[in-house]
């Protein structure tokens, strides 16, 4: 390939000409369709948010910007592009630089072990089947949470870096409830794959094909009610979410967090978050709602059913915001240590005796 | 062995920034780094479950805590000049007692490292599978948790004991 004597190959040392086979394209390419994915699905939730929040409130929303105002979200990102990057003088510059990526890297790496879909061939396109999932990794569930806990060091750092003492306070505060919501989130996802008797999401996923009695999915969530309230109420915790928004209060912190951000680094916060919310509900739905199993569809066309799904729990979160006021702090951790974290031991050491004495 | 050296790298060198370097909120990133480097060395050895769990429990939840505690208590940068003139542990007998941990750990190290090939090995075979692990810790390694789990209560009670106020009476 005209490599000169002596440099070493990186793509020949790694294997790669033996590699490119169309499946290997394929999933490169299904990388790079994930990634752009997630962004346009984070500008989608912008809209939506928008035109949810104005129905909820007998309002229009966005409507000038392109027809309905769909183009809105493309209007504010020019916008953030073109603001002036303001850094507070005292703050830390570093830090302040690297919190925002912290925080957008966590939110997309997240996604790349959630399966999104059976396996497909692109209509005959390539030889073998391609897995919807970015990488099968069989400890899936453990990848996500401990990205979570990563993402949590974003916020803290864009706390502290910037030297304001809102910024501060709303870091401390995300932290806090980060780490006490962590705790039923975690214990939640063990009773699940308790149940699913396995780490690995398409295992998982797998294990919830067919229905009881002719009608009824076999889904987690009936096996595990209390276990997809307390994950989605310990998801909406996770991602910063009203009723739980506390890093960012607006009445009591201005802005929270991201107070002395601006421009691009200020959409970086705010596309983690939404990217967050669209990883926190592709999980539930493999996890609870049986992923992309359902009638109708072939096994190539379930990504349809979970988009759906994902689309149902997305739109209960912005129907949440716009509904829930904001609990006070000592509330939000009085439910997080009293009820929610008890509620999740209980639940697990229930279904531990179940799956025990019937069997996995 | 290249992926072995970059993480190796990165392992070694941020651990000693850790301690090089004056900023308290700086070492617990790097300390953080450090860790990352290290679950990836457990990916290289094909036991992605104890690389999670590696990030999971030291980098996602304990140097959270490490965070939080000197975020809140605001430790400033370490001054240079006063700490050279009355910083205790930089007095000639602390320093003694240093130099000579330090040369203890590197006859260890030129110890174990010149053993070679000699490792322990693993009785519930598999490193890779989760099921494996659980049934060997919860069997052979069971006298070993268990003592684990009573020195982390013992740790927590002290803490508990040492961050008590006084009643006032």
């Amino acid at each position: 390939m005209g490599w000169p004597a002596g440099v070493p190959n990186a793509a020949a040392a790694l294997g790669w000409h033996k590699k490119m086979t169309p499946l290997f394209i394929a999933q490169i390419g299904l990388t790079l369709f994930v990634f752009v994915m997630l962004l346009s699905s984070a500008a989608g939730m912008v809209y939506v948010e928008r035109k949810v929040a104005a129905f909820l409130q007998q309002r229009l929303g966005p409507y000038l910007v392109g027809p309905k105002g769909l183009l809105q979200p493309l209007a504010d990102v020019i916008k953030l592009m073109f603001k002036e990057e303001l850094r507070p003088r005292a703050a830390d510059a570093f830090l302040f630089a690297l919190a925002p990526v912290i925080s957008a890297t966590c939110a997309f790496a997240a996604f790349a072990v959630v399966p999104f879909g059976g396996d497909t061939t692109l209509l005959g396109l390539i030889p073998e089947g391609l897995r919807l999932q970015v990488a099968d990794v069989n400890v899936a569930i453990l990848v996500v949470f401990a990205i979570a806990s990563m993402s949590v060091y974003g916020i803290v750092l864009a706390g502290w870096s910037s030297n304001s003492k809102y910024s501060l306070l709303g870091g401390l505060r995300s932290s806090a409830q980060m780490i006490s919501y962590e705790l039923s989130y975690g214990l939640a996802l063990a009773s699940v794959l308790l149940v699913g008797n396995s780490l690995s999401l398409t295992d998982i996923v797998n294990r919830q094909a067919g229905a009881w009695l002719g009608f009824i999915p076999r889904w987690f969530v009936f096996v595990q009610p209390i276990g997809f309230l307390i994950y989605m109420t310990a998801g909406i915790a996770e991602t910063n979410r009203a009723p739980f928004d506390f890093p960012e209060a607006e009445q009591e912190l201005v802005a929270g967090y991201h107070t002395e951000y601006s421009s691009m680094s200020f959409a970086m916060f705010f596309l983690a978050e939404y990217v967050n919310m669209v990883t926190v509900s592709a999980v539930a739905t493999d996890l609870f709602l049986g992923g992309w199993q359902g009638p109708f569809l072939s096994e190539s066309f379930g990504w349809v059913w979970f988009l759906l799904k994902v689309a149902a729990i997305l739109f209960f979160y912005v129907w949440m915001r716009w509904t829930l006021p904001r609990y006070r702090y000592d509330q939000l951790m009085r439910f997080g240590w009293k009820i929610l974290l008890p509620l999740a031991v209980i639940n697990l050491l229930v279904t531990a005796a179940g799956v025990l004495y019937f069997g996995a | 062995m290249t992926p072995f050296y970059l993480f190796a790298a990165i392992a070694v060198g941020a651990s000693l920034l850790v301690i090089a370097q004056r900023n308290p909120v700086y070492s617990v990133l790097l300390l953080i780094a450090s860790f990352g480097a290290l679950s990836g060395l457990y990916v290289l050895l094909d036991a992605p479950f104890v690389a999670v769990i590696q990030i999971i429990v030291y980098a996602g939840a304990i140097m959270v805590l490490f965070l939080f505690v000197v975020m809140l208590l605001n430790a400033p940068h370490e001054d240079t000049e006063y700490d050279e003139r009355v910083h205790p542990l930089l007095r000639p007998g602390p320093m003694r007692f240093g130099a000579g941990l330090a040369a203890a750990l590197a006859v260890e190290l030129w110890w174990a490292l010149g053993r070679g090939g000699e490792s322990g090995s693993f009785a519930g075979g598999s490193v890779t599978s989760v099921a494996a692990i659980g049934r060997s810790l919860f069997t052979d390694y069971a006298f070993p948790f268990e003592v684990t789990s009573i020195l982390i209560l013992v740790a927590m009670v002290g803490a508990v004991l040492l961050a008590r106020r006084e009643e006032p009476r």
